[in-house]
């Protein structure tokens, strides 16, 4: 069925390699995340599935059959393109059908199919207008009708929402998700926006500088990140991170020593430091694990206090002037601005510490 | 409102002065404007007024008189009679079918041409570049070069025919059935830089992005070209038809050059039949008829063509 394999893929382009042998499974009806910054290769790496580009190695699978030397037009597979790349001298209808066309799709059941991919879009009215005379939310909309009016074996969406405003992509974003549960098909989703990930994958999969960071579902990757890259890109804010030196106790690593205090360690992590061997490690803690209050182990003054609404974001500087964000809900005390603090870390277990010469997360 | 606030006449000193001192500053500026536009169209009026209408009028006037069997006579005054007759003629009827026939040849040929060229060169293939300067180089070829090469080719002395074993009795250029298409492709071959120059730059005006989607929706290499390509292409194509045909209507260099308008009129387009009247026959008046009637047909056509074309033509998004 609609399962997608990517077994070792890499690219390169001359000198540059957009994608590093890259392994991943998707399962069949998944919804798959695959998020980076602009220029991780995640594009690149979907358009390798679609067909458009060729991998330099590797395979790649889709449903039962290896399809790394199949032409994209053979490949069973649906796009939704960042700009949406509607045909602009075709009607909505004529856009939709498109794909039906191609494949030679008798009149009549082609109306048809047509039809209910603009029901499930709402596009009925528009069938016989222009993309040019739509606004940007339907033009996204055409796209995806495109996409779902045959049943591919994988839809894949490169940023679909990237154009839209903030708060027809909140809704949009919604929909989406309940069209995946409607459609059950693969989608695989390119996007660099983590609030995308976060909300619509079954699983998350990162990539930086062409190489896969981590995969998992959304809440794993959150409160496990597998290194410091996934750690600072996952979160807003970013979650705060502190070079410290390792204390040790009694036979093994007690607590981490940063600017102004220290920072307490589970023994079995604390186990693993003394295991590694090494003097200095990097402490992450979100912001939302942080508390500001008259007493705490560390020392830091608070510079400046953002509120939105329903939370604050309290700026901290550490004594050696390092940030530190501390989140807040709206209820608890405001604390002065200008003004010496001292932080807490809410649960020893909400500490996470990674080794600083390969990045990688240290676990008990 | 009350009844007075409508009768009350308006008193107010500064409303007043208001109104009658605005009103012809805003005038003077107008008129200011107007004058400064004027000016600056002066120029290009002087030299369209010179070269363009002027000759045109003359030459509807020159078409109303006779000129003498013999020179110095003085020339006769005898209205549209001459029109009649000329446009009326069968050596007039037979040189606007060669030139359709001409236009017909090379227009469509040379557009498609252009496009196939296009097309290939428009790959992402090492050493392109080397092929894109020679399909464009025959832009920098004069017509008056273009036919001397042909001619020399087509030559039976000394030509490639010769040299491949060809004879053909008559030769090529003096063959009634063969004159006007070698004439054609000469015509084409000389026109292929501009027009695969012009098909390079439509094609780089179609997206990747949506050659790629109709890829992904299941579209074969033809499909792709002619749903996606081609409608967006089309406002090259129609400028490419417009302009093709008033050049075809316009050929007079290859003509003179390779066929000098035989054998038997086979070749002799309007414009050649214009130089034959005016140089030849010594006969302005018959030439000018027959260049009011080339301006005419051109027109027409080309009206016809915006009729008939543009409907198809997609511009923009």
């Amino acid at each position: 069925m609609g399962r997608v394999g990517i077994r070792g893929v890499t690219k390169r382009f001359g000198e540059v390699t957009a994608v590093d042998d890259l392994t991943l499974d998707v399962a069949d009806r998944e919804f798959l995340v695959l998020l980076g910054p602009s220029g991780c290769g995640k594009s690149t790496a979907l358009r390798m599935i679609a067909g458009l580009d060729e991998p330099t190695e590797g395979v790649i699978e889709i449903g039962d059959r290896e399809v790394t030397e199949v032409e994209a037009k053979d490949r069973d597979v649906a796009m939704v393109f960042q700009s949406y790349a509607l045909y602009p001298h075709m009607s909505v209808r004529r856009n939709i059908e498109f794909p039906l066309r191609s494949r030679r799709v008798p009149h009549d059941e082609r109306d048809e199919l047509v039809g209910n991919a603009a029901g499930i879009l709402g596009l009925e009215g528009l069938l016989d207008r222009k993309p040019a005379q739509l606004s940007g939310g339907q033009r996204q909309r055409v796209a995806l009708a495109r996409a779902i009016v045959r049943r591919p074996e994988a839809f894949l969406m490169d940023e679909p929402l990237s154009n839209l405003d903030a708060k027809l992509r909140v809704q949009t974003r919604a929909e989406l998700v309940e069209l995946h549960r409607r459609l059950a098909t693969t989608i695989i989703y390119v996007t660099h926006d983590q609030v995308e990930a976060m909300t619509m994958g079954d699983r998350i999969a990162i990539l930086n500088d062409g190489a896969l960071q981590q995969v998992g579902p959304p809440q794993a990757v959150y409160e496990r990140p597998a290194n410091l890259f996934v750690a600072r890109f996952i979160g807003n804010p970013p979650m705060n991170t502190v070079t410290g030196r390792v204390v040790n106790g009694s036979g093994s690593v007690r607590a981490v020593a940063i600017p102004g205090g220290e920072i307490p360690v589970a023994p079995e992590i604390g186990a693993a430091i003394t295991r590694l061997g090494v003097d200095e490690v990097v402490v992450g803690v979100r912001s939302e694990h942080l508390k500001v209050g008259s007493d705490g182990p560390i020392e830091a003054t608070v510079s400046v206090i953002e509120s939105l609404g329903h939370e604050r974001h309290v700026f901290c500087r550490l004594v050696d002037g390092q940030p530190v964000i501390v989140r807040q809900a709206a209820d608890e005390p405001v604390p002065a601005e200008a003004a010496p603090t001292r932080l807490t870390v809410e649960k020893v277990e909400l500490v996470h510490l990674f080794d600083p010469a390969t990045e990688q997360r240290i676990e008990g | 409102m009350s009844a007075t606030d409508v009768v009350v006449p308006r008193t107010d000193a500064s409303a007043g002065v208001s109104t009658t001192v605005a009103r012809p500053r805003r005038f003077g500026r107008r008129v200011r404007e107007a004058a400064l536009g004027y000016l600056l169209v002066v120029p290009s009026l002087l030299i369209f007024g010179t070269f363009i209408i002027y000759p045109f009028f003359k030459n509807f006037y020159l078409g109303l008189y006779r000129n003498p069997p013999f020179p110095n006579l003085p020339k006769k005054y005898i209205g549209f009679e001459q029109y009649t007759d000329v446009l009326t003629s069968s050596d007039f009827y037979n040189s606007v079918k060669v030139t359709f026939l001409f236009a017909l040849l090379t227009v469509p040929a040379g557009i498609a041409l252009g496009l196939a060229l296009a097309v290939l060169a428009h790959q992402r293939l090492k050493g392109i570049a080397i092929y894109r300067t020679i399909f464009s180089s025959t832009i920098a070829t004069s017509v008056a070069v273009a036919s001397v090469i042909f001619g020399t080719l087509m030559n039976p002395q000394v030509g490639l025919l010769p040299w491949i074993g060809l004879d053909p009795r008559p030769p090529i250029l003096e063959n009634p059935e063969w004159a006007l298409i070698a004439v054609a492709i000469t015509t084409i071959w000389q026109n292929l830089g501009l027009s695969f120059i012009l098909m390079s730059s439509g094609l780089q005006s179609v997206p990747d992005e949506l050659l790629e989607a109709a890829e992904v929706d299941g579209a074969g290499g033809w499909s792709r070209f002619r749903n996606v390509t081609l409608p967006l292409l089309s406002p090259t194509l129609f400028f490419a038809a417009i302009v093709g045909s008033i050049f075809a209507f316009q050929s007079f260099g290859q003509i003179d050059l390779l066929t000098e308008g035989g054998p038997l009129d086979k070749t002799n387009v309007l414009t050649y039949f214009v130089f034959e009247e005016l140089r030849e026959r010594n006969n302005p008046g018959t030439a000018a008829v027959l260049a009011i009637a080339l301006f005419a047909i051109t027109l027409v056509f080309t009206l016809i063509q915006m009729r008939v074309l543009e409907r198809r033509v997609f511009y923009g998004r």
